[in-house]
């Protein structure tokens, strides 16, 4: 038998544990580096809103530090919530994009269900030219709308420019093809397996969607939703366009046109209307960021 | 429960012949297994069966109706898939109910079946859970709850134990046999597993290629292959394949496999084998239990020859030997005590009463 000699002096070397982890630390430092950077970068506007809205008018016009505030009060909050216009633009703005998510959900769910599941003659072209729609940027878009509103409007004598309803025929231009997008990516990520056991059950495809997919689907649902309020609650071009009277403007359109008066801005209630508006989606956005979060990157690991 | 018959179904995608025509008669409360490579059609047919495959020719019965065009929620089946396809945002009591509560059945009622079936299975303790608190076996069992609740003419399983591991099949495939016991609901059952179809099937169906190429009990099968495939498709380790001729010699058949290697046929197989052909080349099918160490008195049709072994494989009970004869790797099992090595020789004999002979060009069986 032979023997293998073991060189028991053999780690000369100083041996290093952990290396693993040294790396991560440096890659989370440098994360956080970044993270801090980028954060700053994107919080410093909507902190000199709360700053400058806790402002007088007098204090904003003086030569003071414009990132501190030494008189703090809040007129410009008591103003514009006691500002029956101002209430007027936030219920234009609320009910406008409560009625767009409902049309669009109401649109783009089924259409999702049947361009995902329901293979028929053309409906994977179909579905790309669901995504192509989205592409057309709004400021093409508003000009020859709005000739077709206003044709619409000699034809028929129904009068849509200048109502606030308008925007429930406009802003699902914007919405449904993405909603529809982002559903059919969450729907085929469904084992079909799932449907077809339904199916066996005795489910119609109806019973299928509400009772298997659409719960199934909540996460994409709900991001969906997130994304046809946002963009209905932030659109600005068409409503600018499409509404004119004061008790018909939504808010972003409201506030520019209300309290900018020739060339007087009066910054504080700007930055408060600002502020109030951005509080919404704010709020929602906290209490539904994991279903946003879920629904936008589903498909793209399974489970 | 119901019979369910298959007349010259076909199925065509775009130009590729899926499954080419086959005819199949399943019996009342029998346990069908169509088992097959992946690509045979198997999985196909099953689905035509559940109607979630339109047919592009021929007739499907069930219970003596065509049900061609009839949609899958009025064929009365019950379909177990592979991956459970339970729906996930339901307790394990409304994932059974489901099919049910569609069709508004009493409360009473479905609960009363779940009870049962939940009792059947042993998931009576997991009623209120969601699936993902399951485990794979659970997970089944649930998918199999949900079948038997619904008491359907038939069932159809979809490889439903091909995502458990191998300890977990196997119980899972006596659950799944007791089950069949208890309720006799007419199954057809599809899996590329050979095991799977011989121990669970009263009949076992072979597909290749869109064809089915034997039909038979498992025995049948085993025993008697009318097909080079399924000979070699049944069993496991595989039938060996030796080549060879046969030739007349001293007034007795001879099978030929190499100059120094020839074997008398038994009686009853040269009586069998006397009209084929003498100078077609051959193929010699023996299974592997078939060529054993040899023994000191041999029992008629058992002839011995010399080998040296390649490798050997000791499994406990028996050793496979592996070894080379006329370009074939050969395999056999010999006593773990009859001195089996890698490298050495051994004193092999094969047991001629249980041959098969096989014409090599078309694959038949002689």
């Amino acid at each position: 038998m032979s023997t293998v000699a073991i060189d028991k002096a053999a780690p000369t070397r100083t041996v290093k544990y952990g290396s693993m982890s040294r790396d991560r630390t440096w890659a989370l430092r440098w994360s956080y580096f970044f993270l801090t950077l980028f954060a700053i970068f994107s919080l410093l506007p909507p902190i000199y809103m709360l700053i400058t809205s806790l402002k007088s008018s007098a204090e904003i016009s003086a030569a003071t530090n414009p990132w501190w505030v030494f008189h703090p009060t809040l007129d410009n909050y008591i103003g514009l919530l006691t500002s029956n216009q101002f209430l007027r633009f936030f219920w234009n703005s609320a009910l406008v994009s409560i009625f767009v998510v409902t049309i669009t959900m109401l649109i783009s769910v089924p259409a999702a269900f049947a361009l995902a599941r329901m293979r028929f003659w053309g409906s994977a072209t179909l579905a790309t030219g669901v995504f192509l729609t989205y592409l057309i940027p709004d400021s093409l878009l508003f000009i020859p709308l709005f000739k077709v509103f206003a044709l619409f409007g000699d034809w028929t004598g129904i009068q849509l420019i200048n109502r606030w309803y308008v925007l429930l025929l406009i802003y699902p231009t914007l919405t449904v093809p993405f909603c529809t997008w982002i559903m059919i990516g969450y729907f085929a990520s469904i084992p079909k397996e799932l449907d077809e056991a339904a199916i066996i059950d005795g489910a119609s495809w109806f019973q299928t969607l509400t009772r298997i997919f659409i719960p199934v689907a909540l996460p994409g649902l709900i991001a969906a939703t997130i994304f046809a309020f946002t963009v209905s609650w932030a659109q600005f071009l068409y409503p600018l366009v499409f509404t004119t009277s004061t008790d018909q403007l939504v808010l972003p359109v409201g506030i520019i046109t209300t309290l900018i008066k020739g060339d007087v801005f009066n910054w504080g209630q700007i930055m408060t209307g600002a502020l109030l508006g951005a509080a919404p989606p704010l709020i929602i956005y906290a209490f539904l960021m994991d279903y946003y979060i879920a629904g936008l990157t589903a498909g793209a690991t399974k489970g | 429960m119901a019979d369910v018959t298959l007349r010259k179904v076909v199925k065509k995608y775009d130009d590729v012949e899926a499954v080419r025509g086959i005819d199949l008669d399943i019996a009342d409360h029998e346990f069908v297994v169509l088992v097959g490579p992946s690509g045979c059609g198997k999985s196909t047919t099953l689905r035509m069966i559940a109607g979630l495959e339109d047919i592009t020719g021929g007739d499907i019965m069930i219970g003596g109706d065509v049900v061609n065009d009839v949609p899958p929620k009025d064929r009365d089946i019950a379909m177990v898939f592979q991956n459970y396809a339970l729906y996930p945002h339901m307790t394990v009591a409304e994932n059974m109910s489901f099919g049910l509560r569609l069709k508004r059945y009493p409360k009473a009622e479905i609960k009363s079946r779940i009870d049962e079936a939940a009792r059947m299975l042993d998931i009576v303790e997991l009623v209120d859970r969601k699936p993902k608190q399951l485990s794979g076996g659970q997970r089944q069992r649930v998918a199999m709850g949900r079948a038997i609740v619904r008491n359907p003419k038939v069932f159809l399983f979809d490889e439903p134990l091909s995502n458990l591991d191998a300890k977990l099949r196997v119980q899972m495939r006596i659950e799944i046999k007791k089950v069949h016991q208890k309720v006799r609901t007419t199954t057809v059952y599809v899996t590329h597993d050979q095991v799977e179809a011989m121990t669970l099937a009263d009949r076992v169906v072979v597909m290749n290629h869109g064809r089915i190429e034997q039909i038979g009990t498992p025995n049948e099968l085993y025993h008697k292959p009318a097909t080079k495939f399924v000979a070699s498709f049944i069993g496991s380790p595989a039938m060996n394949f030796i080549p060879c001729r046969l030739e007349e010699s001293g007034g007795k058949l001879h099978v030929r496999i190499t100059d120094r290697i020839a074997f008398p046929l038994p009686p009853a197989r040269a009586a069998r084998y006397q009209g084929a052909s003498r100078t077609d080349r051959l193929l010699l099918g023996l299974r592997p239990e078939h060529i054993t160490e040899a023994k000191a008195h041999p029992e008629p049709g058992v002839e011995s020859f010399d080998a040296v072994l390649d490798v050997t494989e000791p499994m406990g009970m028996e050793t496979l030997i592996y070894f080379a004869l006329e370009g074939a790797q050969i395999c056999g099992r010999v006593n773990p005590n009859a001195g089996a090595q890698d490298g050495a020789p051994l004193r092999l004999a094969v047991d001629l009463n249980n041959m098969h002979l096989l014409n090599e060009g078309t694959g038949a069986v002689i």
